[in-house]
């Protein structure tokens, strides 16, 4: 049910863009306030959000070790895992960003007929959303060849790589597959696994949509409903250097692609797309695990009402003393 | 064992399919077994906190203060502030199932809310409905869940079917640690009077006499001597063991099951006898006579409180460090969080061993010693004699407890030492050991009585990796460094693994300890040491 909603969310953001520009002409609307307004949003509600959680305190040190910690020189220590000094964390965080260190852990578990539990590798899932996650950062870095004049080298060489196979004219770009599968992918697995489609809420399959509308937008406006990409350059130049004009002749599909894209970036900061930031501040990876050896301040830390030695021996006096125990009293 | 609990064939027998029921109706079937009584009003008075009243989880009617919600409200608003965990986990999670199967209480009992994801969500979906505008403004379609006193006894079952173990952060790509939710989710059930007689008594009792069982301090320095008359009968060796003695080097801090319950004891005794040998200058203490802490299982303000005494103590005493015995949830507090509210422990020295010189520089700050540290350092420099062959009679596994391994990270100090006082140790299989090891299913206050059958299903994935080592290679001795683990694993390995017992490290250290002037002819547990039938063969 909740993926229906979904569905329907993105098929409405489909419509009204459908009305709005092939409809009804607003395409000043489409095409540059609603754009301006996703991005203001997205900057102002990210940097809200991440100063919301900066503004939450880090009371302990809560590292999750999953390595041997530092201790004795004969036993060797695991820094990337159990980090003891900054470099460790930034290691440990580095791994975790880009390569997803933890999700690679994943395994399965099965119950066997002889009620033997069982624990499989199950690389699926970090496989997905390695494939995702990089596929949609190229294909977003490949973007800049329409942002920036003249085009950066990064990009063209990203866009060689990308087509290296130099299939079909213009070039096919295997991320723009790769995004589409992996995303088309992360929704099966929702709907297939039992638990994962139990738990799965509308806000999780609402992004997974956008993302393909996005992308098979994209796929759709390069190879079969082409348009005219000078004009399309020269569009988001004129947006990107606050000069906007609206270009002739630019077709419908791009008008939807940008929407999708619009709306992706306007539901960001109100979303679970947020873990983009929240995974650098989360508080069992980032601290460093040397609670014994360098003292954290928790900066709310307060007093608290305490059974203090002196209460405990006035409470206890005569039983410790009939027992021969020292006191600091006699009385 | 209690006789209501159903068969092992039948327990095991888990389907992890999700039923029909959606995870957001909070209905709860309380059935015996699988929850703990509500806390003693008393103790709840004792230790100053707010509506206590008598309670009982399957009363339909659980007398809520007149403005619970508002409480809720303003304890949940409050506890966003002050941590980053918090505020952070209500927000990034995206539900992508990696610590579904993680959860040993979801592994044992195929409930859906066991799920680590969705015991936060439960949580997650008042935030969500209450504290943010997607919420606020469309309710269930943004995953919402209104506030209702049904929701509350949702929360007090399944926040009391998690032991804070940790294991789901582990494999969590963003870290999210369930231990701070549910603890966050138990402080709020606090502020309304809710919380379970099983951690609210013990915290009381240590309130007022210095541990969790109430002893007295007389009572205390009785179980010394009476181990110290042990400890020469078994070994010829009569050692000293001060209590509450000024200007010894060391203060010594165990949990108080150490000294009160088996099989605890026999690692109590090594403690003594590695001492003695080695010539350590140490005391026990009667008001810091817990190192353990059930206020980490009740909220932070309690552990606090509880904490408070080991620095004091060992500033009046006037010891220059500290060492701390087994236990597990005791090295989370004693690891993570008592410098940070109870130190700075400028009082003490930097903890150097007097025997071999080391420094533990991992430990310089809040000056505490972890046993195994202490014991691995000394073995690494040959300052004891050990035959191992005297454990001959045990083939060991080793338990990682949880909060020793994954919030402290301490795999290879006890494996070191086990590989030199035992000649047969073999680990459970990887998945179930060191950062993935599996909870007893008992810890955080969970290991009372009448929660059984929670308990012998959250233990069971612990228990299935046993059987694992068990019958392939014969063990029969399930090691650890954890109180709870030895007073709840026991029951356990009855229950699932029958055959294996559970020991404590430092009982195989003092086993194969020999001892200047020692006539042992038997092991702590009286049995004969394992190389006595090669003896009398020869």
């Amino acid at each position: 049910m909740n993926a229906i909603y979904a569905a329907l969310g993105v098929a409405a953001l489909l419509l009204i863009v459908s009305l709005g520009v092939a409809g009804a002409n607003l395409e000043f609307v489409f095409g540059i306030i609603v754009p301006y307004a996703a991005v203001a949003l997205f900057l102002l509600g990210f940097s809200y959000r991440i100063l919301k959680w900066a503004g939450s305190a880090v009371p302990f040190r809560i590292t999750t070790t999953c390595g041997q910690q530092k201790t004795l020189g004969f036993i060797k220590s695991e820094n990337l895992e159990n980090p003891h000094n900054l470099i460790g964390v930034l290691g440990r965080m580095a791994l975790e960003v880009l390569f997803f260190r933890s999700l690679f852990r994943n395994t399965k578990a099965k119950l066997n007929k002889d009620q033997d539990l069982v624990y499989g590798r199950d690389k699926w899932l970090w496989a997905g959303a390695i494939a995702f996650h990089w596929s949609f950062l190229i294909v977003l870095l490949r973007h800049f060849r329409f942002f920036a004049e003249p085009i950066p080298s990064f990009v063209w060489g990203l866009q060689s790589l990308d087509g290296f196979f130099k299939i079909g004219v213009p070039v096919l770009y295997f991320t723009g597959l790769i995004l589409l599968a992996s995303v088309t992918y992360l929704f099966l697995r929702r709907v297939v696994i039992p638990q994962l489609s139990y738990i799965s809420l509308l806000a999780d399959y609402f992004p997974l949509f956008l993302i393909m509308a996005i992308a098979a937008s994209g796929i759709l406006m390069r190879h079969f409903y082409k348009v005219d990409v000078v004009a399309v350059k020269e569009f988001t130049m004129s947006l990107i250097s606050f000069q906007p004009a609206v270009q002739e002749g630019i077709g419908f599909i791009f008008f939807a692609h940008l929407f999708f894209v619009s709306a992706l970036f306007a539901y960001f900061p109100f979303s679970k797309l947020m873990h983009l930031g929240g995974v650098f501040m989360s508080p069992t990876r980032n601290l460093v695990n040397n609670s014994r050896r360098k003292r954290h301040v928790n900066p709310w830390n307060y007093a608290v009402k305490t059974h203090t030695y002196e209460e405990y021996e006035d409470e206890f006096r005569e039983v410790m003393r009939n027992a021969g125990l020292p006191l600091e009293k006699a009385e | 064992m209690s006789d209501d609990i159903a068969k092992p064939e039948e327990l095991s027998k888990v389907d992890y399919r999700p039923g029909d029921v959606v995870w957001t109706d909070p209905t709860i079937d309380f059935h015996k077994g699988t929850y703990s009584y509500g806390a003693n009003p008393e103790s709840s008075k004792y230790l100053g906190l707010p509506h206590a009243r008598k309670f009982n989880p399957e009363d339909e009617d659980w007398h809520l203060p007149e403005n619970w919600k508002e409480i809720i409200h303003e304890g949940l608003r409050d506890r966003l502030k002050k941590y980053r965990s918090l505020q952070v986990f209500m927000d990034i999670c995206v539900r992508c199932g990696a610590c579904a199967d993680k959860c040993h209480f979801f592994l044992g009992s195929g409930d859906p809310k066991n799920m680590p994801v969705l015991r936060a969500e439960l949580l997650r979906s008042v935030y969500r409905n209450d504290f943010t505008a997607a919420g606020k403004l469309l309710g269930k379609l943004a995953g919402g869940r209104e506030l209702t006193p049904q929701v509350i006894k949702e929360w007090f079952y399944y926040f009391y079917q998690c032991t804070e173990c940790r294991r789901c952060s582990v494999f969590c790509p963003y870290g999210i640690d369930t231990a701070e939710i549910t603890m966050m989710g138990r402080e709020l059930l606090h502020l309304l009077g809710i919380g379970i007689d099983w951690v609210t008594t013990p915290a009381a009792n240590c309130f007022r006499t210095g541990n969790h069982l109430g002893v007295l301090p007389h009572g205390f320095k009785d179980s010394v001597e009476f181990a110290v008359d042990d400890l020469e009968e078994l070994t010829g060796v009569r050692v000293e063991a001060p209590v509450n003695k000024k200007g010894a080097e060391v203060l010594f801090v165990v949990p108080s099951a150490d000294y009160f319950a088996e099989p605890h004891y026999y690692g109590f005794l090594g403690y003594m006898a590695l001492f003695h040998e080695v010539g350590l200058d140490y005391t026990f203490s009667t008001y810091a006579s817990e190192g353990g802490n059930f206020g980490l299982f009740h909220s932070s303000e309690m552990m606090k409180r509880l904490n408070a005494k080991i620095y004091a103590e060992a500033k009046r005493l006037g010891v220059k460090w500290i060492i701390g015995g087994e236990c597990g949830h005791m090295w989370r507090v004693l690891h993570q969080y008592m410098d940070t509210m109870n130190g700075p422990a400028d009082f003490l020295e930097e903890p150097v061993s007097p025997i071999t010189g080391t420094k533990f520089e991992n430990a310089k700050s809040t000056k505490m010693v972890h046993i195994c540290e202490f014991t691995a350092d000394l073995i690494h420099n040959g300052k004891i004699k050990l035959d191992p062959s005297r454990n001959d009679h045990w083939k060991v596994t080793f338990h990682d407890s949880c909060n020793t391994a994954r919030a402290m990270g301490i795999f290879e100090e006890p494996r070191y030492i086990l590989r030199n006082v035992c000649n047969s140790f073999h680990d459970m299989p990887e998945n179930t050991i060191k950062e993935q090891t599996f909870c007893c299913g008992s810890g955080s206050g969970l290991g009372n009585d009448e929660n059984i059958e929670a308990r012998m299903r959250g233990g069971f994935p612990r228990a299935n990796a046993v059987r694992y080592v068990h019958e392939k290679h014969g063990v029969n001795l399930l090691c650890c460094i954890c109180a709870i683990d030895k007073a709840t694993l026991p029951p356990l390995m009855e229950y699932w693994v029958p055959g294996v017992e559970v020991g404590a490290l430092h009982e195989l250290v003092a086993n194969a300890l020999v001892m200047e002037g020692e006539t042992r002819p038997t092991d702590l547990r009286q049995q004969p040491f394992g190389n006595q039938e090669d003896k009398e063969d020869a």
